[in-house]
């Protein structure tokens, strides 16, 4: 694995290139990171805080944007009583610097070469590494089966509703499924329930999938422990949890 | 305290500060019940004052990392081997 050796991780500044709200609750932040040699789809970076006494605070984002994508998009949701998120969602503008380092991580990441079909399930915010997969395949002309499954609060709470929307529509091998577990559009036809197994095996692509699965910690859980007891492979389920404070 | 139950995914830039090759992709043996897992597989407990990674399978803690101004704290104990 002499290829994934790197330097030991370094802080850097990257540059703030627009910020546009993704949901009510949640920003999409574009980065410009000087000297960034790419990423690969599912990894993630360090954000790092300094208040002027020297205080630091530290949280991890997962990239969102694509390798092919030259921008780091990260997803950040707020959290109102969070250290690092209200400072990110609600005062970073267009040109300020953030600290960071990455990309972090292997494991959790998937590449076009890596094949599939693929079996993605989010919850929330836990969308942003699967759709720099979900972009990633798109921009690498891959036409392995994918199926989404992406659980939210309410339509408006959905990131990427219409970009999925769009997606989906003009590849006939992605599917999206959506569950919105608090609130439901008056025509909604999709899921409106917690994720269970009933809705897995109804969404699950057929022949043995790579899963992979980001959420809040009891989300990811429960999915993989449904999934293995619908005879999923548990070598071929992957899993990412994001803790449910410190935001 | 505020403990986050995460994974072994969200270590990867502490443990990268130690580490030169990408900590999540290697393979830990437990050195309890032998099951070997990626970190990235593993389960971490991240407080602020330090981090604990624990085999998935038997919670065996695999590696203690705190870090402060004046060095890291790094325990191997639980690890049998790093293979990477």
């Amino acid at each position: 694995m002499a290829e994934i050796r790197h330097p030991r991780l370094a802080w850097q500044f990257g540059e703030v290139v627009e910020t546009h709200p993704a949901t009510p609750r949640a920003k999409s932040l574009l980065l410009d990171v000087p000297g960034w040699e790419g990423h690969k789809a599912g990894q993630h970076v360090d954000i790092r805080l300094t208040a002027e006494d020297g205080y630091q605070a530290q949280r991890s984002y997962s990239i969102a944007s694509a390798p092919e994508d030259n921008r780091v998009e990260l997803v950040v949701e707020r959290l109102d009583d969070g250290e690092v998120s209200p400072y990110l969602t609600d005062e970073l503008r267009p040109g300020d610097k953030l600290e960071l380092r990455g990309p972090i991580g292997g494991w959790f990441a998937w590449e076009a070469k890596d094949g599939g079909p693929l079996f993605f399930v989010a919850g929330g915010s836990g969308i942003a590494p699967l759709m720099a997969m979900i972009r990633h395949r798109a921009a690498a002309g891959s036409d392995v089966s994918c199926h989404l499954l992406y659980s939210s609060r309410s339509r408006e709470e959905t990131i990427f509703a219409e970009e999925l929307d769009q997606l989906a529509a003009s590849d006939g091998s992605l599917q999206v499924f959506h569950t919105l577990t608090r609130s439901q559009p008056p025509d909604w036809t999709g899921y409106a329930r917690r994720i269970d197994r009933v809705m897995l095996a109804e969404v699950s692509p057929e022949e043995n999938p790579l899963a992979f699965v980001c959420g809040p910690t009891p989300l990811v859980e429960s999915v993989a422990t449904e999934l293995v007891g619908l005879g999923h492979d548990a070598r071929r389920i992957k899993t990412e949890r994001f803790g449910p404070t410190g935001g | 305290m505020d403990e986050r139950r995460l994974d072994g995914n969200a270590v990867g830039g502490l443990l990268g500060e130690v580490f030169t090759f990408e900590v999540t992709m290697a393979e830990a043996a437990c050195d309890r019940c032998g099951t070997v897992a990626h970190v990235g597989e593993t389960m971490a407990y991240v407080t602020e004052i330090g981090t604990v990674v624990r085999c998935a399978r038997c919670d065996n803690a695999l590696i203690r990392i705190a870090q402060n101004p004046r060095g890291y704290f790094l325990d191997l104990r639980g690890v049998s081997y790093l293979r990477f």
